[in-house]
């Protein structure tokens, strides 16, 4: 099950995308909504979309992943899904008792052109929707941008939930953008540790890393509230972490509810950390205390204990925006070469900061959005890398090229931990540089002829 | 496990009404009509059930869709065709590796499987039509990497705004003149599951592959393997057997399957159907056009694999192979008798739960029974009412406008081609001896009185079931796998076996049965509640006091 047919001369294509890295906006948001309390992610459209989605995300985070379809037939698809999505709405709140419903389009449903708010107001009217109880809705449609695209635009839902009261509260809302849960319970610890009090959405902790007890509950304990939604337009500030995922919601905010927003990278390895720690204590007006320091400190010490292994590494890289975009600045900083970058997600915005970021160092580097893993895996079959950090799909180059292989970002269906031990904050960055020198030091034991096969390394 | 635990006991009638409690008065009416209580013992007329109708819209549903079926299920496992999704991204993504299907890329070594085509259409390919950026797809799928053949599969949109695919599919096929171009209308919102998608495949299968090989095939005993899809080497474990005993498996439909197999599949003598669900239809097809009788087969389960190998045998009458069928069945059981005989002390007794696929729940019924466990409750994703009642009530089945868009082919004997297999005196003389050609019982009769059967179960009546009659495994696809094991149930994959398998032929039932002894008996299970809880000290005390 090698990729053996790839050739090695790059001819341009126009029209077919193979090995695509990025997949359809409704599985974003649908990701998104999960980080809701008491939220019944629905898909409006035919039901293999539901069922594609909720295999993945459960295959990602092994988690049960409930959500809903309004199962479009032939005849919704040609008069429209308006009876499905009441008919479902009555259903949902009958069976399952959500507090929230998370409605997002498919490419079938935008291309009839249903109307979310729509249909929603013809659901409150005909008293489809209990007292207390809440719709929220995101356009999704799945031949507009990419995953990344439709976490953003249900973000965005979330946020338009804020009702200012015209009256501060001194919390921070901090948007995580599409990172695991146990990243959001780093981001979470780190801003209790600095004294900071934040709204955090969507926050899936809790709710995908949930514990073995004989209890199932459809919808436990973490996530964001529909109270906290609404109260995040008397925040202090908006921290948005991410460009692609976090910073609609986070403008949004500002514009509608005068909220003031950061827009910083996602705080994967040690200068994007940093710049989240300094706004962060800086918006709340507090020090950084010396634990944080302690952290930090750790961080630069095992950066420079295992620096000779890490020069000059070529490393391929591929995933989502916001995510790519910090872990080349670390790799950078690492002394590292982030030798191919490349994204599904479109948005010229992002080969821009990669040359940025990459500026000044002495070695080319290839980056692309828009991009797909043929393409890169022929740049590599061209000139090889040393390193290859992406979602499980690079499983594959990995074998036929015979590359060490770091999974990190979405999805990751062979492996697990990620759901539970964090990549972002200074911690995060430790366990980047444990697994990277793991790979590195394993191939170089791998490949050790035997009279330098050495056991102090 | 607790000992306390069961309740199956309760009246099966009971458990019905507990299931359709919370529903709207609307959809408890019409899930009633798909929740039965098996009546069916021996020959019975088994009670009717409700199947392949509409899924509920806010029931959330096990089912997948057109597409998955038929790009997923059917032509996934085909190795040398490159199969290019026309839609907006998302489709392609999660149909790429997802449904294990294993290959051996032989010595030609042409495999297409671990890649993902799509066309990955904008905005502006649904505003102004993406015809012509699937054909240039077509075009440098083409170029790269010059396939037999390329095929096509449209996702919902590309119904909707109207894209000819089959047109352009017919151009670049005349255009190439070396590359076989086919296209599949098997948008997600056709019919009501996968189902459609199969059958939407099989037909295209059917009329542009089938019996475009016209040189012959060698073999004494030559025989088509239809509705296996070699999920965790499932088939290659079947090919071994096939092997053994000396038959030639000219096609199998679509498990590690290729081109050349479809092409050349009227070559065969006979017809072995596995999963009845997804491809009957076929087998009455090469049955019409071309003379090939077909028998219902189960290669799941021991019993099962040895009554199909003699069913076979039994077929070509030849004294030689049935010899050696016996001496193959001979020289295997023992070894799968000795694991039986070792597991069977831990799992007999025990209860499953059976929800998977349109013919699987059934099929695994026979390994369970073989480790003495009772399937107390069961049902399909997509199958349709003579899956679980068998065949005779193909002709009373309505056709409703969900089935009425899904294509019939109208097949007759091929001018050419056509050659009945058996005399009508042989065929005439094996009924006689008992031996049934088109014939499926159905799940239904081999099931217990009073278990449930319930068709498209969806997760809140899973729970429930589980909740009331606390089976010791819970048997179903990726997306129930951990509602399940939250409850404390472990959870067996049926579709993708948990990266587990084969589980079919002799050898497979060895692993199945290690499997389950492990879920079953898994100390996890044990660890859910702490020490404290189950044992709470109401007044702390320090113990060194």
């Amino acid at each position: 099950m090698l990729l053996r047919h790839t050739p090695k001369d790059v001819v341009k294509r126009s029209a077919l995308t193979i090995n695509p890295a990025k997949t359809c906006q409704p599985i974003g948001a649908m990701y998104a909504a999960l980080g809701v309390h008491g939220c019944l992610p629905h898909s409006h459209g035919s039901q293999g979309c539901c069922s594609y989605h909720r295999s993945t995300l459960t295959r990602h985070y092994k988690e049960p992943v409930p959500a809903a379809t309004s199962s479009f037939t032939e005849g919704a698809s040609v008069f429209g899904g308006q009876a499905n999505l009441l008919q479902a709405i009555d259903n949902i709140f009958t069976v399952y008792e959500p507090d929230v419903i998370a409605v997002h389009t498919t490419c079938l449903s935008e291309t009839i052109g249903d109307d979310l708010k729509q249909i929603a107001d013809k659901a409150m009217k005909e008293g489809k929707i209990p007292e207390g109880k809440t719709v929220i809705g995101a356009p999704t449609p799945s031949y507009v941008g990419s995953h990344v695209t439709g976490f953003s635009n249900m973000v965005k839902a979330m946020a338009e939930l804020a009702v200012p009261s015209g009256k501060k509260n001194g919390k921070v809302n901090i948007i995580p953008g599409w990172v695991e849960p146990a990243d959001m319970v780093e981001i979470k610890r780190l801003a209790a540790m600095i004294g900071v009090d934040i709204t955090m959405f969507p926050d899936t902790s809790g709710i995908l890393d949930a514990p073995l007890t004989g209890e199932y509950t459809m919808f436990p304990e973490g996530g964001v509230t529909i109270p906290e939604l609404k109260a995040a337009g008397d925040a202090a500030g908006t921290l948005a972490l991410g460009e692609w995922c976090s910073a609609d919601a986070a403008r949004w905010l500002d514009a509608k509810c005068k909220v003031p927003c950061t827009v910083l990278d996602m705080p994967f390895g040690l200068a994007s950390t940093d710049r989240f720690i300094n706004v962060l204590r800086t918006v709340g007006g507090t020090t950084v205390p010396e634990s944080i320091m302690h952290e930090r400190g750790q961080l630069v010490d095992m950066i420079s204990d295992m620096h000779q292994y890490f020069y000059g590494k070529r490393v391929a890289i591929w995933g989502d925006p916001d995510q790519l975009i910090s872990m080349c600045e670390f790799l950078v900083s690492l002394d590292m070469q982030p030798a191919y970058v490349v994204t599904g997600t479109p948005g010229s915005r992002f080969e821009t900061r990669i040359k940025e970021i990459c500026a000044g160092q002495p070695y080319e580097v290839k980056v692309k959005a828009r991009g797909d893993m043929f393409e890169m895996h022929q740049w590599i079959k061209n000139e090889p890398v040393d390193l290859l950090i992406g979602n499980t799909y690079g499983k594959y180059i990995a074998r036929d090229e015979d590359i060490p292989f770091m999974r990190w970002g979405f999805p990751i269906l062979d492996r697990q931990g990620h759901q539970y031990f964090p990549t972002v904050g200074y911690k995060g960055g430790l366990r980047l540089l444990e697994k990277m020198l793991n790979l590195i030091l394993d191939r170089k034991d791998r490949d050790s002829p035997e009279q330098s096969f050495e056991l102090v390394l | 496990m607790a000992k306390t635990k069961k309740l199956v006991q309760l009246d099966p009638a009971d458990i019905k009404e507990e299931l359709l409690k919370k529903y709207p008065p609307k959809v408890a009416r019409k899930r009633a009509k798909q929740i039965m209580i098996n009546e069916a013992l021996g020959n019975e007329t088994p009670p009717e059930i409700v199947a392949n109708v509409r899924t509920i819209p806010g029931i959330i549903t096990m089912r997948g869709c057109t597409y998955a079926g038929c790009k997923g299920v059917i032509l996934g496992p085909t190795r040398d065709i490159v199969n290019i999704t026309h839609g907006p991204i998302g489709c392609g993504f999660y149909s790429w590796l997802t449904r294990r299907n294993q290959t051996d890329a032989g010595s030609d070594g042409e495999n297409y499987m671990p890649y993902c085509f799509s066309t990955d259409m904008q905005d502006q390919d649904i505003i102004f039509g993406g015809e012509k950026k699937l054909e240039a797809a077509i075009q440098e799928a083409y170029d790269l990497f010059h396939p037999k053949g390329i095929a096509v599969f449209a996702t919902c949109p590309v119904g909707l705004i109207g894209d000819d695919i089959h047109a352009v599919a017919r151009k670049m096929k005349a255009k190439f003149g070396d590359c076989n171009v086919f296209a599949f209308s098997c948008e997600g919102y056709k019919g009501v599951s996968q189902s459609a998608g199969h059958h939407i495949a099989n037909n295209q299968v059917f009329t542009h592959l089938v019996g475009e090989n016209e040189t012959p095939k060698e073999g004494k005993y030559k025989i088509n393997l239809l509705g296996e899809y070699n999920i965790g080497g499932d088939g290659f474990e079947i090919d071994r057997l096939l092997n053994l005993c000396g038959i030639t498996n000219i096609a199998t439909f679509s498990g590690n399957s290729t081109y050349d197999q479809f092409a050349s599949a009227q070559h065969a003598d006979l017809n072995t159907v596995m999963c009845h669900r997804s491809i009957n239809y076929v087998a009455d097809m090469l049955e019409a056009k071309y003379g090939i009788p077909w028998i219902k087969v189960n290669f799941i389960g021991t019993e099962a694999t040895a009554k199909s190998l003699r069913k076979i045998a039994q077929y070509f009458g030849d004294k030689a192979l049935i010899d050696r069928v016996e001496e193959v069945i001979a020289e295997e059981m023992p070894k799968v008798k000795a694991v039986a005989a070792d597991v069977r002390t831990r799992t007999t007794g025990k209860t499953a739960m059976l929800f998977v696929g349109g013919s699987r729940a059934h099929h695994y019924n026979e390994l369970f029974m073989e480790m003495g466990m009772k399937t107390i409750s069961a049902g399909y994703e997509f199958g349709h009412r003579d899956d679980y009642e068998g065949r005779q009530v193909i002709p009373d089945i309505k056709v409703d406008a969900d089935s009425r868009n899904i294509e019939e082919l109208e097949v007759t004997p091929d001018e050419h081609l056509y050659r009945p297999r058996k005399s009508s005196d042989e065929l005439a003389a094996l009924e006689a001896a008992g031996y049934k050609f088109k014939h499926y019982d159905g799940m239904n009769a081999d099931m217990d009185k009073g278990t449930i059967v319930i068709d498209d179960l969806n997760q809140y009546e899973a729970e429930k079931l589980v909740e009331i009659m606390k089976p010791d495994l819970f048997c179903a696809g990726i997306k129930e796998k951990f509602s399940i094991q939250k409850l404390g149930i472990p959870m067996k994959q049926l579709h993708s076996y948990d990266s587990g398998g084969p589980y079919a032929g002799f050898k497979g039932a060895i692993n199945f049965y290690k499997e389950i002894d492990r879920l079953v008996n898994s100390k996890v299970w044990g660890y859910m509640k702490a020490p404290w809880q189950t044992n709470p000290e109401l007044a702390a005390t320090f113990v060194w006091e």
